[in-house]
């Protein structure tokens, strides 16, 4: 089952979780993504060691996708 | 034929539209500047210091005092450069553990042991290797002579440890020019200069990255 994340206070918490079979769990999880970018969130998908891209849209065949917050210079 | 896929490109570089985007030349260009700017500060100190011994040895107090500034001001900068691997204090245990099960899941098992030890995460790169911290990141450069510290952060203060590295690591996965660009430089030089003044755990860490950027 992929999962949706986002890093907070607590580690992280799982906002949502689908199977791209199940069209309104993936619905569900969509509206969680979308509510999370509108609050200044930034979307990831890790795509192995090394790697990641970030994305504007839940993607349905990911296996996890993290909420993150914008990075700035200190 | 198709197009070329589009680079990613970090969105928070919109926020330093005036930047422009690091690459490998422009990092050698800022490493002599900060070499030459290092220079500027020590060499006139000690060489008015010398020439003042030539002139009148009785005037030794003030050469000290010379030779002293020539090499405190880079001192200051090396330490300035240690600071982005300063940790910053811990939230709590529970979700410490939690977030460094996620950081773990983002790392390989060798990154994640030399996490455990020093509290840094490293991440090859093409600009280079860099060890990435709480509040900033080191790169360092291929070939391993040259270090530059980049201070940059998640601006929310309750976030777990772990949590800001793997912020920062995702950040430099998505856009790794991106990333260099929106951080601030707080130093370059020699990973000697880096490397006593940053913690004892954190050495091995920095002596991992100075041998991996030697390939």
């Amino acid at each position: 089952m992929a999962r949706l994340i986002r890093m907070d206070h607590t580690g992280h918490t799982t906002l949502a979780e689908w199977t791209a079979s199940d069209e309104a769990s993936v619905e569900a999880a969509a509206t969680a993504f979308r509510e999370q970018l509108d609050a200044g969130y930034y979307g990831v998908v890790s795509a192995g060691e090394g790697e990641a891209r970030q994305v504007t849209e839940l993607p349905r065949d990911a296996d996890l996708v993290i909420l993150r917050r914008p990075i700035a210079g200190g | 034929m198709s197009a070329p896929a589009p680079v990613p490109v970090l969105r928070e570089t919109e926020a330093v539209y005036w930047r422009p985007r690091i690459d490998p030349r422009r990092l050698k260009i800022t490493g002599r500047l900060w070499t030459a700017t290092t220079l500027a500060h020590s060499v006139p100190f000690t060489a008015t210091a010398v020439g003042l011994f030539l002139l009148d040895p009785i005037t030794i107090p003030v050469g000290l005092a010379l030779l002293a500034h020539a090499w405190l001001i880079p001192e200051l900068y090396a330490r300035r450069g240690a600071n982005v691997l300063r940790p910053a204090r811990r939230v709590g245990e529970a979700a410490e553990r939690t977030a460094i099960g996620l950081l773990g899941d983002l790392v390989g098992h060798e990154a994640r042991d030399l996490h455990a030890r020093s509290g840094l995460v490293l991440e090859r790169g093409g600009l280079g290797t860099w060890l990435v911290g709480e509040a900033g990141a080191v790169l360092v450069h291929p070939g391993g002579r040259r270090v530059h510290c980049w201070c940059v952060r998640v601006e929310d203060p309750r976030l777990p440890a772990a949590d800001r590295i793997a912020h920062l690591l995702l950040a430099l996965r998505e856009d790794e020019a991106g990333f260099a660009t929106v951080a601030n430089q707080a130093f370059s030089g020699a990973p000697w200069r880096l490397r006593r003044r940053i913690a004892a755990p954190m050495r091995p860490a920095l002596d991992a990255a100075v041998r991996a950027a030697r390939g």
